[in-house]
């Protein structure tokens, strides 16, 4: 697949050689600017679900469902709010925005009756972020923007038994991951992303099955794009879920030649230092990382502070560990500003020769 | 350039370097290759076949094959079943799985189920270019390095020049259609069986090692791999033959380049252990050497296989050699039966008594030596060697003696050396390891015993004009004591060699911390292995100066090293690292009340419930066996060791605990304490203060959630206003050690003396374990219903600690003083401390129990002067006597 020409060729070479330059920004989180919107079912529900189901599609079920905290779909129901979220980290320095599509397959959509709607959100998911970015491109044109379509792990895992009784049993297989992922993708390239970013992979044989989509359908398409991928270390055990080292990981995933390698969530920055690391040695790619704010409190909240955030993430980058940084929950662009403040004058880390064609 | 290694993963990465030389593929996990597993598999019985995988990858197999490949299995269904299964089980999902298969849909299934980074076996050119591009392909989107086999539309390769010509047609359509990564190619240019009586069949081996030297001299990236065992399918029902078979075919192919086998990783015969007669038929079998080879090797197979029927007749079959060799074989397989018979023997056979002992005892030991310094020995066999050398020494030592007053002959040996555990310290099992192991290759030891004063170590070696000095000690204040030797042997103008050993030694504080105190050689030895190498280098005239050059080198690289050690780690200030402690809401906090304040004595506590409280594993390092227990009584290389000094052990303790050899005592406390500063003070019933127990805060610069912890983090500060309390412990195994030591050593038997010391600690380790159980459950009682099994005491996963002075979380030995005046130690349990403040008995563990549910193990590290300032004042010691004591904690050199 690597053999493929690029969709967007022009677009790739401007990314890679900015990524050579500099230390590039991600956006922060999606969730923690939604909270201050303090948004109601109401506001969620929009007027095409006003019923608690969708009125635009015949064959939906009858009934009512909840439809509050279902994120992804304020991209349909809410997009001012969406868009003003990628506005005002673009605003706060981020070079690539990432698009509202964590939970935007027929797995994850199938806890509010919603799986139909997987290709349309993101679609509309990578449209929203794309204008957002073209906006300001438009204004700044010197300082080129990138939508980064997110395909996020799902709701279950391929390489772990719910049933503690059945260590074999699997509540998903890799063929049906494979096809969410397919029918995801689709959407965010037909919507205009300029990458597919796979995220948050707590189980590398969900990611392995999402690359495996990518690759079936970059075959289809006669042309593909970037991709970057982002694995979660869980704990301080520093592990995946699935209970991979960082290491294993990467030769997991490094079959993708993607543009990235890196880690996301689940710790804040300090903890996932030694981690990115390992991968910074061992990557023959670039290597991004987006903590959270910390762990979370007794309350579930995220109270690393911007500046707190920007020094762990300031040595990072002087380590010459980082191509790409941003942040994950509890971040906003407060936290992203700073963090780009803190890496501007950094280097990138250095590729060796041969990697570029790994891209 | 990254270098184009191999790199797989299971839950591990499994990089593929030159430097692994081969790569152990288990092959048990195979339906056909193994009836057993086969039968698991049909039977349904995946919980016992999830276990031959385990087997697999504990007996060193580095990946793992798995085959369904079976008429009545459900191939792609018993494929997912089991890699799902295995996925769950950490031991085996570490390791890479290999999908093996010759069906698409089955491999396919395999590789839908490896969050891991697999390899699939295999693909091949069999249905034509497009088949084999298209699976490639998808190989490569599953994410899977490949074994492409050497066939293609014509069938399977059997000469060198197809399977040649096959595999680079193969490489070219992968790397130029479809940029297959060429370290992700494995070729295998199958393995046939050979000496099947076929003529055409006799070359196969050889065309298989020439086919490989040419693939990998063509694609150095690539790997070459084989199922092993078919090479000597003929031999089915001869497991001796044919494993020499496979060990012999290995050892040429390995050298041809292959890197990669399918094997049964348990049963890998070492080449140089294959006997001889029969190593050179099978060699002729394998290299094709001669028309008759297959008829010759058949000539002799039948008497190796009936060999493995008569263990008994084949274990006596050395008492027929003669005399020389039986006692070789005595001293090599530490057999301590025959050895007064056998010595007085040979003793009759020469014309000095001497001479037995330069002659074949040495010889025999030489054999040991070597065979221990090349690692295929290990320390418990050379002990029991060494046993067997003593007695046959002690036999002929009124002869000797006899001979000596007759003829005035000393004779020779390679030199004399002193050893001692330094002045403070009593710890003494690594340095008899050590002095056994010299004895073993003709050094005349000198064994001072602990606590040794420096001048006694230096006057005696004066008397015996010792070639070399060595040093031991367990406890950080010994290797002050070290240096302080070190200083006396330059003031007192010695030439001769200084070693340096024991557990808390290290090269960079003899090369920071000694050797600039002594001119002459001052050497770190890191364990019993090197000291035989060190002490040869240091009494040859040939070696010293080259070997010292090294050594002065290094060491004053290290030093160089220390001077330019940047700010890396600063430390933070007193101030801060305060101001950043571990505290928690003490007003909401409960201290839980101790059921039994006060002291509780415990006398002749009962071994055998401690015995079940044993935690192996530091046993088995004592040893220099590497390893966790019980892994380590299967393991691939010093299993066979481990699980024999494990049955010695166990029958040991069956008498420890049977004839009362040992008696247990203990004594526990609990006393109010109130958190004062980084000091804890602790008070008597009527309130009155008893004592101030100083401790140490760590200095890191953690972020600001992370606290710089002290012990006295741990207990309610005075303002909280509640009472809160701490304990202390002290107990001890070796009472009574001292009559069975002498006795064992009267007999020559250091192994048994080591091995009684070694028991004798662990049942000390499982007393205190035992004892701080049951104070969470019944004497402090704030878990009453506990219930862990050993391994999660080993583990530490229960409630409060039990750190000891001296240990890391409270370095200063001193404060053991404390403890055993609260706890009325010595009368009570008789463990006296040394001047250096260790125990003696040496089997005794001692400490503080905290029980706040937060406390924690932790580690002090360095801290700075101002620390060690404001520490002094509280002890009421000058700086200097801190920083004496404080040494290893320093994070500056004192003036």
């Amino acid at each position: 697949m690597s053999m493929l020409p690029w969709l967007h060729p022009e677009r790739v070479a401007l990314l890679e050689r900015l990524l050579r330059e500099r230390i590039l920004i991600i956006d922060g989180g999606m969730g923690t600017m939604l909270q201050r919107h303090e948004l109601d079912e109401t506001a969620f529900r929009g007027e095409r679900f006003e019923a608690g189901h969708d009125s635009a599609q015949a064959h939906d079920h009858p009934g009512s469902c909840d439809l509050k905290g279902n994120n992804d779909l304020l991209t349909l129901t809410n997009p001012d709010i969406i868009r003003g979220v990628h506005e005002a980290y673009l605003e706060a320095g981020a070079d690539l925005v990432e698009t509202n599509t964590f939970n935007s397959t027929r797995i994850s959509q199938a806890d509010y009756h919603l799986e139909h709607l997987a290709y349309e959100l993101n679609l509309a998911g990578a449209r929203l972020a794309r204008a957002a970015c073209d906006a300001i491109e438009a204004k700044t044109p010197d300082k080129p923007r990138f939508v980064i379509g997110v395909l996020g792990p799902t709701s279950r895992t391929a390489s772990l038994s719910p049933d503690v009784n059945d260590p074999g049993f699997r509540n998903v297989k890799f063929e049906e991951l494979a096809l969410n992922y397919t029918e995801a993708a689709s959407g965010l390239i037909d919507g205009g992303a300029d990458i597919v970013m796979v995220e948050t992979i707590f189980d590398t044989l969900n990611a392995k099955a999402a690359l495996f989509a990518l690759s079936e359908l970059f075959h289809q398409r006669g042309n593909r794009v970037p991709v970057m991928i982002s694995g979660t270390i869980t704990d301080r055990s520093g592990r995946t879920l699935s209970g991979q080292t960082a290491e294993a990981f990467y030769y997991s995933v490094q079959h993708a030649r993607p543009l990235s390698v890196g880690l996301n969530c689940a710790l804040g920055a300090a903890d996932l230092r030694p981690h990115v690391q390992v991968l910074a040695n061992a990557a023959s790619c670039f290597v991004s990382t987006h903590p959270n704010a910390g762990l979370p409190n007794a309350f579930g909240e995220y109270d690393e502070t911007p500046e707190q955030m920007a020094s762990v993430i300031g040595g990072f980058a002087r380590d010459g560990l980082l191509n790409l940084v941003g942040g994950c929950c509890g971040t906003t662009p407060a936290h992203i500003k700073a963090i780009a403040d803190a890496v501007r004058d950094c280097a990138p880390r250095a590729l060796s020769s041969d990697h570029s064609k790994a891209a | 350039m990254m270098p184009r290694h191999t790199r797989l993963s299971g839950l591990e990465p499994l990089v593929i370097t030159p430097d692994l030389l081969f790569v152990n593929v288990g092959e048990r996990t195979n339906v056909t290759g193994s009836a057993q597993f086969k039968k698991l598999i049909k039977e349904d019985r995946y919980e016992e076949a999830v276990d031959v995988a385990r087997q697999q990858v504990a007996n060193g197999a580095q990946i793992i094959d798995v085959n369904m490949d079976e008429g009545l299995i459900d191939s792609e269904a018993a494929m997912t079943r089991y890699l799902n299964l295995i996925a769950a089980e950490p031991d085996i999902a570490r390791v890479p799985v290999m999908v093996d298969s010759s069906k698409w849909t089955v491999i396919e299934a395999g590789l839908r189920c490896l969050q891991g980074k697999g390899i699939v076996n295999s693909i091949s050119m069999k249905e034509g270019e497009d088949v084999f591009l298209e699976h490639a392909r998808k190989v490569q989107q599953y994410g899977a390095a490949v074994v492409v086999m050497a066939f293609d539309e014509q069938g399977q390769a059997d000469t060198c020049e197809r399977k040649v010509e096959i595999c680079s047609r193969a490489y070219e359509l992968l790397t130029t259609r479809l940029d297959f990564a060429r370290e992700d190619i494995i070729f295998d240019p199958n393995i046939f069986a050979i000496a099947t009586g076929i003529e055409e069949h006799n070359n196969y081996a050889v065309d298989f090692i020439e086919a490989t030297r040419e693939i990998k001299r063509r694609f150095p990236d690539t790997h070459v791999s084989g199922g092993v065992s078919n090479v000597s399918f003929s031999f089915r029902g001869n497991n001796t033959v044919r494993e020499a078979i496979h060990s012999v075919f290995l050892y040429h192919a390995i050298q041809a380049g292959m890197d990669m086998g399918i094997v049964n990783a348990g049963a890998l015969m070492i080449y140089d252990d294959v006997p001889e007669e029969l190593r050179d038929r099978v060699e002729d079998v394998v290299l094709n050497r001669r028309p008759d080879a297959t008829e010759r090797l058949l000539e002799i197979a039948e008497k190796f296989k009936a060999k493995k029927g008569e263990v008994v007749v084949e274990n006596l079959a050395w008492r027929e050699k003669s005399v020389r060799e039986r006692l070789s074989h005595a001293l090599v397989h530490g057999i301590d039966q025959f050895v007064n018979e056998d010595t007085e023997e040979a003793r009759q056979l020469s014309t000095r008594p001497l001479d037995v002992i330069e002659g074949p005892l040495m010889d025999g030991m030489n054999v040991v030596g070597d065979l221990f310094g090349a690692g295929k020995m290990f320390l418990p066999q050379v002990v029991k060697s060494a046993r067997v050398m003593k007695k046959a020494v002690a036999y002929l030592l009124p002869y000797i003696e006899e001979e000596k007053l007759r003829t005035g002959d000393m004779g020779k040996n390679n030199g004399t050396i002193v050893m001692a555990t330094v002045k403070g310290d009593v710890h003494d099992i690594g340095k008899n390891i050590v002095g056994v192991v010299l004895r073993c290759n003709n050094f005349e030891v000198i064994d001072l015993g602990v606590m040794v004063p420096a001048q006694k170590i230096l006057d005696t070696a004066r008397e015996h004009n010792a070639d070399i000095i060595g040093l031991s000690g367990l406890i950080t204040p010994s290797l002050e004591e070290m240096s302080q030797v070190a200083r006396e042997m330059q003031r007192q103008d010695f030439h001769i060699p200084l070693l340096i050993g024991g557990a808390t030694t290290s090269r960079a504080h003899t090369a920071l911390k000694i050797e600039p105190h002594y001119k002459s050689p001052t050497v770190w030895v890191k364990d019993a292995s090197r000291a035989v190498g060190v002490a040869q280098s240091l009494v040859s005239k040939d070696l010293v100066d080259a070997f010292m050059t090294k050594i002065r080198a290094e060491y004053a690289e290290v030093r160089e090293r220390h001077r330019n050690r940047g700010p890396g780690k600063q430390l933070v200030s007193l101030e801060k690292a305060r101001s950043q402690r571990f505290t928690c809401d003490w007003t909401n906090y409960q201290p839980p009340q101790p059921r039994q304040p006060g002291i509780t004595v415990f006398d002749e506590y009962d071994l055998a419930e401690l015995r079940t409280y044993i935690d192996w594993t530091p046993f088995f390092n004592a040893w220099e066996l590497a390893g966790r227990y019980p892994a380590i009584l299967t393991d691939d290389i010093v299993g066979a060791q481990a699980s024999e000094l494990f049955r010695d052990a166990q029958s040991m303790l069956d008498r420890i605990i049977a004839e009362r050899w040992l008696s247990a005592r203990g004594v526990i406390g609990f006393w109010p304490a109130a958190q004062a500063g980084d000091d804890t003070e602790v008070y008597g019933a009527d309130g009155a203060k008893l004592a101030t127990l100083h401790h140490l805060r760590q200095q890191v610069d953690k972020p600001v959630e992370r606290p710089d912890f002290s012990l006295a983090d741990f207990v309610a500060p005075k303002d909280a206003s509640k009472q809160d309390w701490i304990g202390g412990f002290a107990v001890t195994a070796g009472i009574g050690i001292e009559e069975h030591v002498k006795r064992f050593e009267a007999a020559h038997d250091d192994y048994s003396s080591i091995l009684l010391k070694a028991l004798a600690d662990r049942l000390a380790e499982a007393f205190a374990e035992r004892m701080h159980e049951r104070v969470r459950r019944e004497f402090w009682g704030y878990v009453p219903d506990e219930t862990l099994d050993n391994e999660a005491l080993i583990n530490e996963t229960y409630r409060g600690i039990r750190p000891a002075p001296g240990y890391p979380a409270c370095p200063d030995h001193t404060e053991k003083r404390t403890l055993f005046q609260l706890l009325d130690a010595t009368r009570n349990t008789g463990i006296e401390l040394t001047e250096g403040y260790a125990m003696y008995p040496t089997a005794a563990v001692s400490g503080w129990y905290f029980s706040h549910p937060d406390s924690q193990y932790f580690v002090v590290g360095r801290i700075t002067r101002e620390q060690v300032d404001d520490y002094a004042k509280r002890k009421g010691w000058t700086r200097e006597e801190t920083e004496r004591w404080l040494a290893p904690n320093l994070d500056y050199d004192p003036d």
